[in-house]
């Protein structure tokens, strides 16, 4: 059976109302497993972190971390969650291989954190309220490759090979409540909510979050209903969405997926769906098993959690200045726009401003680095504007000799290459390539005397008032000096030489 | 077929095996449906000798907050962690193909 077409977005905004949610989950960046001692380095070798407890052999038993805990207080603290007084783990049953146990430990019906909500704000300024239902602990599951087959899927595979360093490692599930009434803004809201829990959570210091490298990873429940009707449709829940750009298209195929299928009378299953990160396309995986399908029950391996009001205080009181709080507060003080802000964010440049200017640069010279030529050469070098091998301190610096007339814009350019380049830190930089800006006037006159004496007509133009004309000869001395001369004090020099 | 106690039916059993990938053929179903219903037979007399007022039990000993420092501790090398692996391959362990399925 061929697929229903899929339906013009703009038809499926036009007839059906959906209602979006989202569940989040967040690997902590903790140095051990949940529930044992085991490494979490991202990328080791194959079932080189991994110890009776992870690898569920008989007789070994687990032990919470406590550090995860506070991790999940704190993510909940800061989604403005109520933390639960007492609440167990529980075994979610299942027969995969990717958690040797044939189980994973999970929280079921007393998840640690719940009922919060964060405001989410769109690019035009609109708030929207997310409500979140829980944000519970769990494990993370082991690597399956699977072997043989053409499309490296489960499906046609010959055998799968199970790595379980990251089986163990802790994971925060956050859900969102059901959100209904975002229309045609629906793929727009999922992809901000991302984006903001991602910035959220990274500020609290807890996960890299990082979506390629999956410690941040997102499954998207969408459901559709005709609109006006009130009846909530079946929903699908995607997963593999692994990036915030995929969590947009994602919800938008989905949208005019379902709208198809509604369309030609059918009905939606509710099933997992995979993402295609290629196409934008999902496709059905396996239909969803139901809980009852996991036989929750309590962990009877490990204690219950009862955080007592003052740790929960206490871990309230580390909670840094939320990111977009943060952000709004930089924008004042660097009186910027809110377009320039927007692009500051989505460069990466916040901190790295920030840092620039706490480490003495004026807050101007430190954005126009940063989103101009080191914008340039993280381009040019296809990373990211923080992974530059410089640092906030040596922009700053470059800042500075700039200011006190050591270094000229065209100098400061080729100090920040060599500190790129490796050569160390900027004066070493300056030392070692000999790029101070030429102060000594002796040199200057002779090298503008020179100029003026080589273009005798530009000289006749300027004395004639065309200062304008000035330019050809700051060139000319700017070559002969290879740009070590003080542009500004060259022009200067040379309305004095032309009047004398 | 409902079952005598009425505590499993074969159906459940069916998508019990079905969950598990066990492949189960019609006569087992019947014999394991009728196996199963006597032990959870068994087990549903605890809950006859339960009141109203004592709280199911999910831990022996009232303890809570058991927790750890986040401090690595040596696990196992990767030739031990296979060592028990009835296959292996690139340092992993090596498992049958699950069928008809996708994750």
């Amino acid at each position: 059976m061929t697929a229903p077409a899929l339906v013009d977005y703009a038809d499926v905004v036009a007839r059906y109302e959906p209602t979006l949610g989202l569940e989040v989950h967040v690997e902590l960046s903790t140095n051990t497993k949940m529930f044992c001692g085991c490494a979490t380095t991202f990328g080791a070798e194959p079932n080189t972190q991994v110890c009776p407890t992870c690898l569920g052999l008989p007789g070994s038993l687990p032990v919470v971390n406590r550090t995860a805990v506070e991790s999940a207080i704190r993510i909940g603290l800061a989604l403005n969650c109520s933390i639960a007084p007492w609440g167990r783990f529980a075994r979610k049953n299942y027969f995969y291989p990717d958690m040797p146990k044939n189980f994973q430990t999970s929280q079921y019906d007393e998840p640690i954190c719940v009922d919060g909500y964060m405001d989410v704000t769109l690019d035009d300024g609109e708030v929207v309220r997310v409500g979140i239902e829980r944000a519970h602990m769990e494990e993370d599951t082991g690597k399956s490759l699977h072997v043989g087959g053409a499309t490296g899927r489960i499906h046609g595979a010959d055998y799968s090979l199970l790595d379980y360093n990251r089986a163990g490692v802790p994971l925060i599930e956050i859900v969102t409540r059901m959100i209904p009434g975002t229309g045609e803004r629906a793929p727009e809201v999922a992809r901000a909510y991302v984006t903001q829990l991602r910035d959220l959570i990274k500020s609290l210091g807890v996960s890299d979050v990082r979506m390629d490298q999956g410690s941040m990873r997102c499954d998207v429940n969408l459901s559709l209903s005709p609109a006006g009707s009130g009846v909530l449709g079946t929903r699908t829940e995607t997963k593999n969405v692994n990036s915030l750009r995929s969590v947009e298209r994602a919800v938008r195929y989905e949208m005019s997926r379902q709208a198809g299928v509604l369309d030609a009378g059918g009905e939606i299953v509710q099933e997992t769906r995979h993402f295609e990160e290629q196409s934008g396309t999902t496709r059905a995986g396996r239909r969803k098993e139901t809980s009852e399908d996991y036989r929750y029950f309590p962990e009877p391996d490990l204690v219950p959690i009862a955080p007592s009001e003052s740790w929960v205080e206490e871990l309230r009181g580390t909670l840094p200045e939320k990111p977009w709080e943060r952000r709004a507060r930089l924008q004042a003080e660097w009186g910027i726009s809110d377009e320039e802000l927007r692009d500051l964010v989505n460069a990466g440049a916040i901190d790295l401003i920030s840092d620039t200017v706490a480490a003495g640069a004026p807050a101007g010279e430190a954005r126009s680095w940063w989103v101009a030529y080191l914008a340039q050469q993280a381009n040019a070098r296809g990373v990211e504007l923080a992974e530059l091998p410089i640092t906030p301190g040596q922009v700053a610096r470059v800042i500075a000799l700039v200011a006190a007339g050591d270094l000229n814009n065209k100098l400061a350019r080729q100090v920040v290459d060599g500190v790129l380049a490796g050569e160390g830190e900027p004066d070493e930089v300056v030392e070692s390539r000999g790029l101070t800006v030429v102060s000594d006037d002796g040199a200057l006159i002779a090298a503008v005397d020179e100029a003026l004496a080589a273009q005798p007509d530009v000289a006749d133009k300027i004395r004639a008032g065309k200062v304008q004309a000035a330019g050809a000869i700051v060139g000319a001395v700017m070559k002969a000096t290879r740009g070590q001369a003080d542009a500004k004090r060259v022009r200067e020099l040379i309305i004095e030489r032309v009047g004398s | 077929m409902p079952s005598e106690s009425g505590a499993i039916s074969r159906d459940e059993v069916a998508h019990l095996a079905r969950l598990a990938r066990l492949a189960v053929t019609e006569t087992e179903l019947d014999t394991f449906a009728g196996q199963l219903d006597v032990i959870l037979g068994s087990v549903a007399r605890v809950g006859e000798v339960a009141a109203e007022d004592i709280p199911p039990t999910s831990h022996a000993v009232p303890l809570e907050n058991v927790f750890r420092p986040d401090e690595l501790r040596p696990g196992l090398s990767q030739e031990q962690a296979l060592s028990g692996a009835p296959a292996a391959e690139e340092g992993r362990f090596r498992v049958p193909r699950i069928l008809g399925e996708e994750a």
